[in-house]
């Protein structure tokens, strides 16, 4: 029959084929571990929004909110960088570079600004993608020096938002020339930076080029900055500067878009972010 | 095999016998084991209240949405691209939901509202970003770049994984369905009017083609963008889904809106 022994705890009174249970209690830290469970979430309901009500949940008596701590967030960074920032939105811009401080925070902070908002297109070490430009080198479509890439940046290039965006448009040549003439301004241009060509239309070539295309590109093919208008006499090409390339590129033309950042980075940013740009090898 | 010995009654369901010594109130639960129609009473109860806490707050849920100007339902063209969104699991790795804080805030824009996705069924939140998140990717980049991303992400992006998605330029679609799109949004809720549903498919041609008259579309959506975004004839999936990612996040405006602070 039974085999208790001194000291057992008491059995549940079931007994099946002689087998009985122990009436064992739960484990006293684990029921009070329950009850303190039970206790918090009252307080915790209390002290925070929880229940919901038919208009809106219960506010919870701390007042505590997320939208109140990112907003607080938020302002406590931007009332430490206040002072940097309004001495960095307010010195000339060639002065940004001589003050060591304010050089290496509009550095730091423009990294930062370029990861979120550059990096997409011009990639996030800037050297650029076909059609979106390598920032790196010296080579600059609109200049290189802080001025021109704080106008470029605040009111971007071709676009329709800002009226004093940088704008230029190349005619779409294949509605203007014969094929012909394209194939040969072609050659031309690919004579002009030694890219192997067809030499026998470069002659042909130079004289549509410089009916055609010299008013922008100049007459010896450098480009003028006051345009955008590419230097064509160099290795480095947005679109590519192979024959298919160049003939797609005259024939259709390109529009190379950017938008203005004045709207949606503070002055301070844009100083910031063309700090950075200047300074990673080819500010001028 | 035999019972030698009939076993004894529980001590509480006979009521006799040894009982085991109470040592407090919890103790009660005997009874309820014991007996088959209390504990089948106390469990429905049980059932009930917790129902209850669950659905009832469900009946109200509208006022968990804030009102907020500027919203409104897709265009068809928006919605189109929308359904190609899902189709292609964009939402597996692209979340659609700025949480508040301070690093999401300054990277993605104003954390999200409950109103930017109310006519969202399903809704994009999302749960896992391999990707950046889309809530408000209208707007910040160019037609021509969603272009190149889309073809090939690596093109312009060489860290991406993202795949390439050229496909979808070479796919023209007709709205042959899509006023049957539109019913079914509006079976779940979205207040698409008479006159959005009349004109559904003049509305989705027209707003790929600048050409077209989008005066009357304009008028029904608020915000719409006109443009051939994929810069070929014909709406492509390309276009449809380019319309979709213009928009996304654009039609709060926030610099008139003012957030509840304890929401």
């Amino acid at each position: 029959m039974s085999k208790r022994q001194k000291g057992d705890p008491e059995t549940t009174g079931h007994n099946w084929d002689g087998i009985e249970e122990f009436n064992n209690p739960m484990p006293r830290w684990w029921l009070w571990t329950f009850y303190a469970t039970i206790f918090w979430a009252v307080i915790y309901t209390i002290a925070y929004p929880a229940w919901p009500l038919v208009n809106r949940a219960t506010a919870g008596v701390l007042g505590w909110s997320t939208r109140a701590e990112v907003a607080k967030e938020i302002a406590a960074v931007n009332e430490a960088n206040a002072a940097i920032n309004t001495r960095l939105a307010s010195v000339d811009l060639g002065d940004i570079s001589n003050d060591a401080d304010l050089n290496t925070y509009a550095v730091q902070a423009g990294g930062a600004v370029f990861r979120t908002w550059c990096a997409q297109c011009h990639g996030s070490g800037a050297a650029g993608a076909v059609g979106y430009p390598n920032l790196l080198d010296d080579n600059w479509l609109w200049g290189g020096d802080m001025e021109a890439i704080h106008t470029t940046i605040s009111h971007g290039i071709r676009n329709e938002e800002d009226p004093d965006a940088r704008w230029s448009e190349m005619p779409a040549f294949g509605e203007m020339l014969e094929e012909e003439e394209i194939e040969q301004v072609v050659n031309y241009v690919m004579s002009l930076s030694q890219t192997p060509q067809d030499a026998s239309q470069v002659e042909a070539g130079e004289t549509v080029f410089m009916d055609n295309c010299a008013a922008c590109h100049m007459e010896d093919g450098t480009g003028d900055r006051a345009q955008g208008a590419p230097n064509l006499t160099d290795a480095i090409w947005l679109y590519g500067g192979d024959y298919d390339t160049l003939m797609e590129t005259v024939t259709y033309s390109r529009f190379g878009v950017m938008p203005a950042w004045s709207g949606r980075l503070t002055e301070a940013q844009i100083r910031a972010v063309s700090a950075y740009v200047h300074q990673l090898g080819g500010g001028e | 095999m035999a019972i030698d010995k009939k076993p004894p009654m529980p001590a509480t369901a006979t009521g006799i016998g040894e009982r085991p010594k109470r040592r407090s109130l919890l103790d009660k639960h005997r009874i309820i084991e014991t007996n088959a129609t209390l504990l089948l009473i106390f469990s429905f109860l049980v059932v009930t209240v917790g129902g209850l806490v669950q659905i009832v707050p469900l009946f109200y849920l509208e006022n968990t949405i804030e009102k907020v100007e500027g919203m409104r339902p897709y265009t068809p063209l928006e919605l189109t691209g929308r359904e190609i969104y899902v189709r292609e699991g964009c939402y597996t790795c692209h979340s659609q939901m700025i949480r508040p804080m301070r690093d999401e805030v300054e990277r993605y824009g104003h954390y999200s509202l409950a109103a930017e996705s109310m006519y969202d069924h399903p809704f994009q939140w999302g749960s896992k970003r391999t990707g950046p998140d889309l809530a408000r990717v209208g707007g910040r980049y160019s037609d021509e770049w969603h272009l190149d991303h889309l073809r090939d992400p690596q093109s312009v992006v060489p860290e991406s994984i993202m795949p390439k998605y050229a496909f979808l330029e070479e796919r023209l679609i007709t709205p042959t369905h899509i006023e049957d799109l539109l019913t079914a949004q509006q079976m779940v809720g979205v207040p698409y009017s008479d006159e959005m549903m009349e004109n559904a498919a003049a509305d989705f041609l027209a707003q790929a083609d600048p050409d077209s008259d989008y005066d009357g579309l304009l008028e029904r959506y608020a915000k719409a963008q006109v443009r051939n975004f994929d810069g070929r004839p014909g709406v492509s999936e390309m276009d449809a889904l380019i319309a979709y990612l213009q928009m996304l996040g654009t039609l709060v405006d926030f610099s008139t809106f003012t957030p509840v602070a304890s929401r």
